[in-house]
């Protein structure tokens, strides 16, 4: 027993401050329970809302990647007098399919017939729905499908038989080919339902006739109104420099030319964009859980004040008292930001499973959510924590 | 002032030394003119002399109120005097931080409460672990010097038990494993029987002996003038004040208090 060797406080290891730190909460399962939800409600929200955003751009992007972004559209633009309508010329498509590098051209014809279910409704209520001519390359090109019945060909093309964008036919009521439709003054046969067509929407509302057959029954000048091509990856940015000038030499200004896949592309960083409002809420969810576990850890505080003295007594220092509640208000709200992690990712599962999108929580917001819970059981911990350590030691053992 | 004289000799114990104040080469206690002031003006400890010697088992004795729980609390180092010298273990406690402070309470002193403090929900070896805590001793080592420490107050078959599981009895038993696992320079018994029925307590009181055979330096705060008669030495307090230092081998009654304080001259200036 020298006198002088120095006295030295000992440190606690990891294993034993985690120890004392998890003892206040394993006597009181409950009251973790309950104060740690409001961290997990926070933690969900923020996880649920970022995952749902996430997801749904997933889903936008693979269907981009799936309808591919090397396709370009040309209409007439605005002429340069009068703002009269300009029209292509009639082999438009064939110059462009002409183009280096690109694969397929097919074209569109707007006419000015409407569709009706029978000649007994009036010619007005058009639903919206327009009459187009359609090469027969223009499934291929929009990188379409049939939802049922077939697609217009050289034969069929020549005859009263038209194909619906899935728009037109629930429109018209139209559930399977074989019906009938009315166009202008006669009846036409419906062979085929399109699939939905996210890169060319005007094609999901139209009835789409062959090219021979428009000429021959419906008055069509052979016009092409747009004109769809498909190129190789490489030779997009060239043949969108190209399409004007092949299509009209003289005056390339009345050829616009657009990216069907630009717009997707936009819509998908709107996705992406999750709703602050939402994410705004969340965070208040967060910060009410805060205050919930601070709560907790003061009346902790207050009900061991016999434990603290006791602690004291067997020789910890305020250090390790300030370490023991602040390790206790950490694994409070890390519990809850594990819990909320896995609620959000289940919530974000949920809604993707029932829209059929990828499952996608970012792991970005799993390790923000859950720093932002260390941080507020840090902060929530801090104050009960130096409170206990700076009870005095008599006081805390008093005893009634 | 013999006591500053033998401190500086030898370490052995004098030999053949009763166990009286300063009979050993370092006390175990030592405090000169302490005087506890609360804020108030509430004078707890009025210029308390004594001298624990290692080995002895004493017990401090006085009514409620007497300041005998102030006494426990600044020869426990838990709190400090407003004047005076506390020396515990041959540390000065007034040159030492809160930490070092921790650091003497977590190697020299054990407490054992009259509420017991034992931490509920967990087994009576983890209890008696939690006494080595601060000790800087690895886990694996703890839990064995626990075991040993159960066994030695007769609860090796009461490892697993919780506190509720437990008589009172038992459970003070276990409170002084706790106290005694790192074979502290002192023991504090703070109305160890207080909470307990006449025959836990007794059973208590024989173990507290039987510790005290065995080496160690205990220190009984209690009221019970029963209990503290059976001890060697007893130490009582009133108004703050020592009032009586008696050794029951040599039967002497020391002056350690105010210079010629008998009983009647300590209830006058209690009174005033």
């Amino acid at each position: 027993m020298s006198r002088t060797r120095r006295l030295t406080a000992a440190r606690l290891g990891p294993r034993d401050v985690l120890h004392v730190g998890s003892a206040g909460l394993r006597s009181r399962p409950v009251r973790v329970v309950l104060s740690a939800l409001g961290i997990a409600i926070g933690i969900a929200t923020m996880i649920a809302v970022v995952g749902i955003s996430a997801s749904s751009q997933a889903q936008l992007l693979r269907q981009l990647d799936a309808l591919g972004t090397n396709m370009l559209v040309a209409k007439p633009g605005e002429g340069m007098f009068s703002g009269q309508e300009v029209k292509l010329p009639k082999d438009a498509v064939g110059m462009v399919g002409r183009i280096a590098g690109v694969e397929k051209a097919a074209g569109t014809g707007d006419l000015t017939s409407s569709v009706r279910r029978s000649e007994k409704i009036p010619e007005a209520e058009t639903g919206g729905i327009a009459v187009k001519a359609a090469t027969e390359g223009l499934l291929e090109v929009l990188r379409g499908g049939l939802a049922s019945g077939t697609w217009l060909n050289a034969a069929t093309g020549r005859y009263p038989s038209v194909v619906l964008g899935h728009v037109a036919a629930e429109r018209l009521g139209i559930t399977e080919p074989g019906r009938q439709v009315w166009i202008d003054d006669r009846y036409f046969t419906v062979i085929g339902v399109l699939d939905p067509l996210p890169l060319a929407p005007e094609i999901e509302r139209s009835a789409l006739v062959g090219w021979a057959g428009a000429e021959r029954l419906l008055r069509f000048d052979g016009h092409p109104t747009t004109v769809y091509e498909r190129s190789t990856d490489a030779s997009v940015e060239d043949v969108q420099q190209l399409l004007a000038p092949t299509i009209d030499p003289q005056n390339p200004q009345n050829v616009s030319v657009g990216d069907p896949s630009s717009a997707l592309k936009a819509k998908a960083a709107t996705e992406g964009a999750f709703s602050t409002l939402l994410l705004g809420l969340g965070g208040i969810a967060l910060l009410v859980g805060g205050v919930g576990v601070a709560n907790t850890m003061i009346i902790s505080v207050l009900e061991r004040r016999h434990e603290i003295g006791l602690r004291r007594s067997l020789g910890a220092t305020r250090g390790q008292i300030r370490i023991q509640f602040v390790t206790e208000s950490l694994m409070l709200s890390g519990l809850g930001g594990l819990a909320g992690v896995g609620l959000g990712g289940a919530a974000t599962g949920v809604y993707a499973s029932t829209g059929g999108l990828p499952w996608v929580v970012p792991l970005w917001a799993v390790g923000g959510g859950f720093a932002a819970t260390l941080a507020i059981g840090t902060v929530a911990g801090l104050y009960p924590a130096v409170r206990a350590s700076r009870l005095s030691p008599t006081l805390a053992l008093a005893t009634a | 002032m013999t006591t500053t004289s033998a401190m500086t000799t030898s370490p052995l114990p004098t030999p053949g030394g009763t166990p009286t104040a300063g009979a050993t080469a370092t006390p175990v206690v030592r405090l000169r003119g302490v005087t506890k002031e609360y804020a108030g003006g509430v004078r707890a400890l009025d210029g308390v002399d004594l001298t624990i010697g290692e080995g002895e088992l004493l017990g401090i004795v006085g009514p409620s109120g007497s300041g005998k729980s102030t006494l426990l609390h600044i020869v426990g180092t838990l709190d400090r005097p407003s004047a005076g010298t506390v020396e515990i273990a041959g540390y000065d406690i007034a040159s030492l931080s809160d930490r070092r402070l921790s650091a003497l309470r977590a190697r020299r002193i054990g407490f054992v409460f009259q509420a017991f403090h034992l931490v509920p929900g967990v087994g009576a070896l983890e209890n008696v672990a939690e006494g080595l805590l601060y000790s800087g001793l690895p886990r694996a080592r703890r839990r064995e010097m626990a075991a040993e420490a159960l066994a030695r107050v007769g609860l090796g078959d009461r490892m697993k038990h919780r506190p509720h599981e437990l008589s009172g009895g038992q459970r003070q038993r276990v409170a002084i494993a706790r106290a005694v696992v790192g074979e502290p320079a002192l023991l504090l018994a703070d109305e160890p029987t207080g909470a307990l029925d006449s025959a836990s307590g007794e059973a208590v009181m024989t173990l507290l002996h039987e510790l005290n055979a065995e080496g160690a330096t205990i220190a009984v705060i209690t009221h019970d003038t029963e209990i503290a008669g059976r001890l060697p030495r007893q130490v009582r307090i009133r108004d703050g004040r020592v009032v009586a230092d008696t050794s029951l081998a040599s039967g002497e009654v020391g002056v350690t208090g105010a210079p010629g304080a008998p009983d009647a001259s300590g209830d006058g200036k209690g009174a005033a």
